[in-house]
């Protein structure tokens, strides 16, 4: 196992506007397809992927949202969210998404791993990890 | 003499709301749509700059990018009005000409 590497995939954009966070998603299940031990990092309009509600009926695209609910079943690990992002946009906690993770071998659980962390905590977690996608 | 003015991105990522809020005359509209809808809600960093705006202009914004966006009508600030594709048409109608801010 000494082929895992810590990654990290920061989201800094909102969900439909551009197609930055749809392939952002599909780089996400491709690297914890791999086996690799992988996180995300949602910061600045970043934050707008994890907005739970999202209606797309009356706008012809596809609502790519409901994929980052089973994120946790393709074992991304952590799911963080900048505070001060999130603050900016008059948005907390109740307004995610939750996202539930299990580890078939352990039978570990967690019920969301979706954590806010403040700004010293991002810069250590990304400062811990050995790649970051962008 | 009124222009529409449609400005399709987030305030948090580019400034073209607050230029097409500098720029745009009283009396004239703005429209926002797409990643601009974020611009229409409540409780951001946004929201004081938008109110300030809506003092001699009208805002509005398209109902299926709030939605596309979980952005609820409780959500969007007061008096700001919210069109669907027809009500755009006619805001097209209604004014001299369309400027749209990228």
């Amino acid at each position: 196992m000494s082929d895992v590497k810590k990654f990290m995939y920061l989201n800094r954009r909102a969900p439909y506007g551009t197609i930055y966070a749809w392939e952002s998603l599909e780089v996400i299940l491709i690297g914890a397809a791999f086996d690799q031990e992988v996180s995300l990092m949602c910061m600045d309009d970043g934050v707008y992927q994890l907005v739970k509600g999202s209606d797309t009926s009356q706008s012809d695209m596809k609502n790519f949202m409901p994929t980052y609910r089973t994120l946790g079943d393709y074992g991304v690990r952590h799911m963080y969210v900048d505070k001060a992002s999130l603050e900016a946009r008059g948005l907390t906690q109740d307004d995610l998404i939750e996202v539930a993770w299990e580890d078939f071998e352990t039978e570990e659980e967690v019920d969301n791993i979706v954590e806010i962390v403040d700004a010293d905590q991002v810069a250590k977690l990304m400062a811990e990890s050995e790649v970051v996608f962008s | 003499m009124a222009d529409l003015h449609t400005v399709n991105k987030s305030p948090f990522e580019k400034n073209s709301l607050e230029t097409a809020i500098r720029y745009s005359l009283a009396g004239s509209s703005i429209l926002l749509l797409e990643d601009g809808v974020y611009g229409a809600t409540k409780g951001t960093a946004m929201e004081g700059m938008v109110k300030d705006a809506m003092g001699d202009r009208k805002v509005y914004a398209l109902r299926s990018d709030l939605m596309a966006r979980a952005i609820k009508e409780d959500r969007v600030i007061d008096g700001v009005q919210i069109v669907d594709y027809a009500g755009f048409v006619d805001l097209v109608e209604a004014n001299d000409k369309v400027q749209a801010w990228l």
